[in-house]
């Protein structure tokens, strides 16, 4: 198979200038990643820093309602909240590893953004984070974090003022400034190397869900279930089940208004294959590839493709893609909070949302697990209003 | 034989950028028409909604394009009129998903057929170019290659199978005007005359005739694309005489120094 690829998808489609930073990273990944030096450190920070192992929590409620074994994989426990960290933790340390000073960082709802100042505030590196205007104005509190942490938070005005256009910026802007600066992208995606670095450091959670399910019921999971905007917190949880064939592996993407509506971010559902961002895989386009503005309610799911790897699994059959609506994941939202106590963010909540409507069709002893990627502080406000109801501090 | 290697002759030359639909295609038909006269080739651009290697000025170029409505299957009709007024040697620039997404040997096809000659896809790396070059070859297109500043031991694998032009990434960072370029150009070309005679233009940030001249005098071409398009920017469907006023000063500039 061709450097780079899984299967047809992935590859390195960017600017000559982009090639010989990746080529370096390339060969970090390769050289510093296995060494022993960095992995004790990695392994120690994600311990001690992120709080890992994320528990693996058996719902006596939500398993009762809804009649087989329902088990959440608690990302929402780690430190700032969310998966991001287990990437911006490894990509963190690799940058000091490689000499270079400054993170830079996409960021959707804020999360990445939270998660990448954090290990440079930490580390003692640099940080700028490039944020949609829009996305600013729903996850203002992200925004505030961010800058707590030192890091800069830049604005982005351009096309629909999202995720999309908060990477296209982010390249942009490393394209001026490689020598001393990383690209810290928060999904599994972008041009090769990034798909394979950020899934490795994310396959900590299949890695994880694998031994405490065998060790607390001696047996694999039936299913996993993960929301996929770019998809890292969805590879991660699959990773380590994709040899076994026995475990449905299924990618909750973010309806929006509906796929039948032009608000929606559902790529595998609505896409066609392209070439964007650096990486061949499935766009949200039109019939002349321009690329769609998509909309959904998550602003971690509202980006208009998927990583390669994602696309290899659709097109292999091997993981199924399914969508999940805004109106679905905000009832999800609120049944997980009411229902056990835990506020998931609303890009989880797509994945639960899901687990509730496999209820009728899976027996009683099938075990689920579904990943809780972060968690729903940071979408209480959004929520609200999605209620009609205004928050005030 | 290709036409774009041929343009650049014994003398330097001008390579000028438009973005097509920018104002209008009527209004971009009357700028190549008229730019036919100064520069020895003529990039079109095709809009793309999301032009990552774009500084402002080209990001802007194509956001109002794309809200006109404009298609690749009006830019291939747009080259079909041009080409029956006149012989200028015409490369696309896109991206990759344009070209993909229409199928990438029917708009190759497509395109040769109107008469293009060439194509630039400033995010497909050599790493990538299976993809397109084999199918331009086919059809007699020129599949050109970029180089940058960093690309160093890059540049002679890359320049060893260039065609038509070499096009030399004055600078890091993305298109648009700048004050002052400080790369090394004359070592870019250097490493690109030791394995090709096919012609190497610079472009990225050129925006002056003292530029133009200062770059054409170390290189076998410029090329200039935001600071043209900052005066259709500026004058809209009236920038035809704008533009040619400049662009018969680069020309002036570029000759200066052949």
């Amino acid at each position: 198979m061709k450097k780079g690829y899984y299967g047809d998808f992935g590859g390195q489609f960017v600017p000559e200038l982009l090639m010989p930073p990746l080529l370096e990273l390339e060969e970090a990944m390769r050289t510093i990643v296995p060494s022993p030096g960095f992995q004790n450190e990695l392994n120690a920070l994600l311990a001690d820093y992120v709080g890992r192992p994320s528990p693996l929590y058996r719902c006596p409620n939500l398993s009762k309602e809804l009649g087989f074994d329902l088990w959440l994989k608690r990302e929402d426990l780690n430190h700032t909240g969310a998966h991001k960290i287990n990437n911006t933790m490894g990509q963190g340390l690799l940058t000091k590893y490689m000499g270079k000073s400054v993170l830079l960082a996409e960021t959707g709802a804020g999360q990445h953004g939270v998660a990448t100042a954090t290990a440079a505030a930490l580390m003692g590196l640099d940080c700028e984070i490039f944020m949609g205007q829009e996305d600013m104005r729903r996850q203002a509190l992200n925004v505030y974090k961010m800058r707590l942490l030192g890091a800069r938070v830049h604005s982005v005005t351009s096309g629909t003022a999202t995720l999309k256009d908060a990477v296209s910026e982010t390249m942009r802007e490393w394209t001026g400034r490689i020598a001393d600066t990383h690209y810290v992208l928060g999904s599994v995606m972008g041009p090769h190397p990034f798909p394979t670095i950020v899934r490795d450091f994310q396959a900590v959670i299949s890695q994880e869900i694998r031994e405490q399910m065998l060790g607390q019921e001696g047996r694999l999971p039936d299913a996993v279930l993960a929301c996929v905007g770019g998809g890292s917190n969805a590879i991660g949880a699959f990773y380590h089940f994709i040899g076994d064939a026995s475990v449905r592996l299924i990618g909750c993407e973010a309806a929006g208004r509906g796929v039948d509506t032009p608000e929606t971010a559902a790529t595998i559902a609505t896409g066609k294959p392209g070439i964007f961002h650096g990486m061949k895989s499935y766009f949200c386009q039109d019939q002349y590839g321009q690329i769609a503005p998509v909309y959904s309610i998550s602003a971690g799911l509202d980006y208009p493709g998927i990583g390669p790897e994602h696309a290899q699994l659709h097109d292999t059959g091997r993981a199924q893609y399914v969508a999940i609506t805004d109106d679905e994941a905000v009832e999800a939202f609120e049944y997980l909070s009411r229902t056990e106590g835990i506020i998931p963010a609303i890009e989880s909540a797509h994945a639960l949302a899901y687990a509730r409507k496999l209820a009728p069709e899976m027996p009683r002893d099938k075990i689920i697990v579904v990943v809780v990627s972060g968690r729903g502080d940071k979408d209480c406000a959004a929520i609200a209003r999605y209620r009609g109801e205004e928050l005030s501090e | 034989m290709s036409k774009i290697k041929n343009a650049f002759g014994p003398g330097k030359a001008f390579v000028a950028f438009l973005t097509c639909g920018d104002p209008d295609l009527d209004t971009t038909e009357k700028l190549v028409l008229s730019l036919a006269a100064h520069a020895d080739v003529i990039e079109l651009g095709i809009p793309f909604s999301d032009p990552t290697a774009e500084g402002p000025t080209i990001q802007g170029a194509n956001l109002r394009a794309l809200s006109g409505g404009v298609t690749t299957d009006q830019i291939f009709e747009l080259v079909r009129r041009i080409r029956k007024q006149t012989a200028v040697p015409l490369a696309f620039m896109t991206y990759a998903n344009v070209v993909f997404s229409y199928g990438t040997e029917r708009f190759i096809k497509t395109a040769a057929q109107a008469g293009m000659d060439g194509l630039i896809l400033p995010d497909v790396p050599f790493e990538e170019k299976e993809e397109f070059a084999p199918v331009c070859r086919a059809y007699g297109l020129d599949f050109i290659s970029l180089i940058a500043p960093t690309s160093r031991q890059r540049i002679a694998r890359i320049a060893k199978e260039a065609e038509g032009f070499v096009y030399c990434v004055s600078s890091l960072g993305v298109t648009g005007v700048r004050s002052q370029i400080t790369s090394d150009i004359g070592a870019m070309v250097r490493q690109v005359r030791e394995v090709t005679d096919v012609p190497a233009a610079v472009g990225f940030g050129i925006s002056t005739p003292a530029q133009a001249a200062d770059m054409a005098a170390k290189a076998d071409g410029v090329i200039l694309g935001s600071a043209i398009v900052k005066l259709v920017e500026r004058y809209g469907r009236d920038a035809v005489p704008h533009v040619a006023e400049f662009a018969q000063k680069i020309k002036d500039a570029v000759r200066s120094v052949s």
